[in-house]
């Protein structure tokens, strides 16, 4: 069975080291990839790094090819040329649940949960991407997989708590509120312990003070180890947050800097100004 | 494996496989056209086709033509022809209709996921079969004959006779004429709109039930000209024919890509020739191991058929 | 990669608003979880006891003279013993269709794989007749089914639905024209003598014998409280988590770590095992088997077992076996027209109630009713 086993390893960047602790070192390496479906360039030779500890925002007009990338790099598509590398390992042709296990996790910008099971059997799931139990150990009752359950239990009801919704733990996440399933894909997304988290389009459908408190819980998944790739329509709220910032247009790169350079960088306000920001 | 006899025979047994490739053509194309077009495997079609053969006969008998009578003479032989089409094609064409209004609009108005029809599929195929198990107390029904088996020509030591030329000539006439309507027709683009963007087709003022209702009418009535074929060229009927004839004509589809219709023609000539040399090179009790062979092969290596998959032309 | 249609109704996502449309299902939902969460706020020592009871009632049911459930025409003990082998059919298809959510339409052919197994390596008329004891037959029977699983599931379980299923109809087809045409298998002819299990009652009579069904059915009891604490101790851990997410949504499932071939693939060698297993059982039942047994026709009554009552939960599969197999046995003029009937029954189900008579908590969204929110993935991927 294809299944390689990655759980030995130490996740990078997942144990500790805070906002003061940030490196420079690249975590995630997009290297040159070029996506293309039929005749529509998607990705046209985007190359771009995350660095571990930061907080990157991914931003562009709709259409410009941010979920595509996100798609690249967690297995969904394969570029039709370049390199995905995570910790310098490459990523491309390896199957999403490997790139899982190697470190990155993804929410979705249409909310895809798994409707008929519960917000904590959903965050199980996650966890579930680090455990090693399969049909004999589950049958047998072995004492890895009591082992697994129990930490897996405690970890999904810690990452319920830290998204604040701990009381919403044995509903079914298709009867929750559009904003608890956001949160609670955050929530599954975290249980695999990734090394790089990506959101897409988290503070979709959110009114003003949740983004606030969006923002504010993004922070505190980077301060607790985790390296943060941020896509959003919204350029004002991804200025606020992020280190460092990557803007795609038409599939091309068009600028990779800090917020404050990007808002005045003519390039960005030209590519903004033909499309209505209607993010909200 | 008796290479002999296939190459000795090989001219003789191209002509069987492509007068029974031609009837799994004509069923073939009500799967394909459903498929095409919404992307659902109608695993009732092949007791529309079943009911069709049983079409033909009721009409004979109507009309006064039982199984034993005498060959009727050429005029009235032609008039039998077409009451019998007549008669397979309004009862394939009723029972394709039913099932369309029964079982799958109820759950295309709930937008049911695809399992959903596929298990009605199957129950609507046990049903209407069994229906007719149990009225026919599962008999055997023979048919009249309305001409004689001749032999027309012999070339070599091919024997080719009128029934079989009769078969292919006939299914690559409905073939052409469907394809013609299909393309030329303004109920033709309907359909090719819907299969191609069934949203942007209901933009444009298509009625999408109206375009499917139509759809499985063309499915239904060419099962019934199947149905006619094959009860030419087999002489017999009875309630359990369809699920071996169906799983057989949708491997056509299949083989040639579902959801195009010329696929569906090659697949159906090409899976008949494939059966008639299997069975003669492994023993004819292995002829439907090997045509659910070629299913699963193409299945698991080229899914998308010889042709590949395509009613509206767009979708590749 | 994936296994997912391209654009065809399987939107998969949940969207609160439609939760709107759901009230029906939800309260009938809600009634039944309620029933669950009283139930399971009896102390465990209760509920145990309690089944234990049941248990101690189905083995005694031969032997109780309830008014009506008996079968006349038909010795009831042995009409109980097919109960139970459907039963057993049902959990090992619930795994592949109702858990996993794979649509496997030729299960008949695993049933017709283990049913052989037993025959040709047990039964002195066969030229394959070995000296191995009833006991050895069976777990082979259970390897061979599970290999074939294996065979069949490795390459296919790549494809999209509704393409597996027709894959699998054929594996069932050829595994029957195989039978019908094997020198070993001898088609209609069949293979007389298929050992029965082993033992003897103290006057020398065999405890498994004709006269006496009564042991074959608690057997086959037996074996399926087994294998229902097996499957319940699956459905309870990463494995079953995981089953249920493929099921749900098999893009994301994966995009979560889970590896999902190779569960469907357990899935599919678990349900063809339990398959074996139960056409073992039969086989040794019967002491005689031919091809007629494994027809398509019985495949699909499998499936109907498995979606009438519910399928994804063992109560639900356990009350379409029953009734699938029962009442053609207690109403015989029933039988002939029973494949009418089931055939019928499946398209009322799916059309009214397409979670089955005793719904799954989990299992009502997938086959519930949404709102394509189709296009979206595509589109939006892009």
């Amino acid at each position: 069975m294809s299944e390689v086993d990655t759980t030995g390893e130490p996740v990078q960047g997942a144990a500790g080291g805070g906002a003061a602790a940030r490196q420079t070192r690249p975590l995630l390496e997009v290297d040159d990839v070029v996506m293309r479906f039929g005749g529509v360039t998607a990705l046209d030779h985007v190359s771009f790094a995350v660095n571990e500890g930061e907080i990157l925002g991914l931003i562009g007009p709709n259409g410009a090819g941010k979920t595509t990338c996100f798609n690249v790099m967690t297995g969904v598509f394969r570029p039709t040329t370049g390199q995905v590398r995570l910790n310098g390992r490459p990523l491309v042709s390896r199957s999403r649940h490997q790139i899982t296990r190697l470190g990155i996790a993804r929410t979705f910008q249409n909310i895809r949960l798994f409707p008929e099971m519960t917000a904590l059997e959903n965050v199980l799931v996650g966890t579930d991407a680090r455990h090693r139990t399969s049909v004999p150990g589950a049958l047998l009752r072995l004492p890895r997989h009591r082992r697994e359950e129990r930490a897996g239990r405690a970890k999904a009801h810690e990452l319920l708590d830290f998204m604040g919704i701990g009381s919403t733990a044995n509903q079914l996440a298709r009867n929750l509120p559009y904003g608890d399933q956001r949160r609670l894909e955050i929530a599954r997304a975290l249980a695999t312990e990734p090394a790089l988290l990506c959101l897409d389009e988290p503070a979709a459908g959110f009114n003003p003070a949740e983004k606030e408190e969006l923002l504010e819980l993004i922070r505190r998944i980077r301060d607790r180890g985790q390296t943060v790739l941020l896509i959003e329509h919204d350029m004002r709220l991804v200025m606020g947050v992020t280190d460092r910032i990557v803007v795609l247009e038409f599939g091309r790169k068009i600028a990779d800097a800090v917020p404050a350079e990007v808002r005045s960088d003519p390039k960005v306000v030209a590519a903004y100004l033909g499309v209505p920001d209607d993010a909200a | 494996m008796n290479f002999h006899f296939l190459f000795s025979n090989i001219g003789d047994l191209t002509v069987t496989g492509l007068s029974q490739g031609a009837i799994y053509a004509l069923i073939a194309l009500g799967y394909t056209l459903v498929y095409g077009l919404l992307k659902l495997i109608n695993f009732a079609h092949s007791e529309v086709f079943m009911m069709g053969t049983f079409g033909a006969l009721i009409a004979w008998n109507l009309t006064g033509l039982h199984e034993n009578d005498p060959t009727p003479s050429l005029p009235m032989m032609v008039v039998y022809l077409l009451v019998g089409l007549v008669g397979a094609m309004v009862w394939s064409g009723v029972t394709a209709l039913t099932v369309e209004f029964v079982a799958y609009r109820p759950l295309r108005r709930r937008n049911a996921p695809r399992l959903v029809f596929l298990i009605t599929a199957i129950g609507a195929s046990v049903a209407i079969s069994e229906a007719v198990g149990v009225i026919t107390s599962r008999n055997q029904y023979g048919m009249p004959d309305l001409f004689k088996t001749t032999n027309l020509a012999t070339i070599g030591n091919v024997h080719i006779t009128n029934v079989d030329l009769g078969v292919v000539v006939a299914a690559v006439v409905m073939m052409v004429v469907l394809d013609q309507f299909i393309n030329r027709t303004r109920l033709g683009r309907g359909i090719r709109a819907v299969a191609q963007d069934p949203d942007t087709a209901a933009l444009m003022g298509i009625n999408k039930n109206r375009v499917i209702v139509l759809t499985f009418a063309l499915g239904g009535v060419m099962a019934g000209a199947a149905a006619l074929l094959y009860n030419l060229k087999i002489g017999v009927t009875r309630a359990d024919i369809g699920f071996l004839l169906g799983i057989k004509a949708f491997t056509a589809a299949v083989l040639g890509g579902i959801g195009n219709l010329r696929g569906a023609l090659l697949g159906g000539l090409a899976l008949g020739l494939v059966e008639n040399y299997g069975s003669a090179l492994f023993g004819t009790s292995w002829r439907d191991v090997v045509a659910f062979v070629v299913l699963v092969v193409i299945l698991m290596f080229r899914p998308t058929g010889l042709l590949g998959e395509s009613l509206g032309k767009a979708r590749a | 990669m994936t296994s997912t249609g391209p654009g065809g109704g399987k939107a998969r996502q949940g969207n609160p608003v439609m939760s709107a449309l759901r009230t029906a299902d939800n309260r009938r939902l809600a009634g039944l979880s309620a029933m669950r969460s009283r139930w399971r706020a009896i102390p465990r020592p209760v509920r145990i006891l309690f089944g234990v009871a049941v248990a101690v009632f189905f083995y005694l049911l031969p032997n109780l003279a309830i008014p009506l459930i008996p079968t006349p025409d038909t010795n009831f003990a042995s009409v109980l013993f097919t109960v139970a082998v459907y039963v057993l059919v049902g959990v090992g298809l619930n795994v592949v269709i109702g858990l996993a959510g794979l649509l496997d339409l030729g299960y008949i052919g695993f049933f017709a794989v283990g049913a052989y197994s037993v025959a040709i390596f047990g039964s002195p008329a066969s030229p394959l007749a070995t000296k191995y004891p009833w006991l050895m037959l069976i777990p082979i029977a259970i390897a061979l089914s599970m290999v074939s699983g294996v065979i069949l599931g490795g390459p296919t379980l790549r494809l999209r639905g509704d393409y597996l299923a027709i894959v699998t109809l054929g594996f069932g087809e050829i595994v029957r024209l195989i039978a019908v045409n094997w020198s070993i298998t001898k088609g209609q002819i069949g293979i007389p003598s298929v050992p029965a299990p082993p033992g003897h009652w103290g006057n020398g009579d065999p405890i498994f014998g004709i006269i006496d069904t009564r042991p074959f059915y608690w057997l086959a009891l037996t074996v399926v409280l087994i294998c229902m604490f097996g499957v319940k101790l699956l459905e309870s851990s990463r494995v079953g988590r995981s089953w249920l997410a493929i099921r749900e949504d098999e893009d994301a499932a994966e995009l979560m770590g889970v590896p999902a071939f190779k569960f469907k693939l357990w899935a599919f060698a678990i349900g063809a095992g339990l398959g074996g297993l139960s056409g073992a059982l039969f086989a040794s039942r019967q002491g005689f088997i031919n091809s007629n047994s494994f027809d398509v026709l019985t495949s699909m009554l499998f499936v109907a077992a498995v979606v009438l009552g519910g399928s994804g939960n063992l109560a639900g599969v356990t009350l379409g076996a029953v009734l699938i197999s029962y009442l053609p046995e207690r109403f015989r003029g029933f039988a002939d027209k029973r494949f009418l009937v089931f055939g019928l029954a499946l398209i009322v189900i799916m059309i009214f109630r397409p979670q089955g008579l005793i719904p799954s908590r989990r299992r009502a969204v997938e086959l519930e009713d949404r709102k394509r929110e189709a296009a979206e993935e595509a589109t939006a991927n892009v």
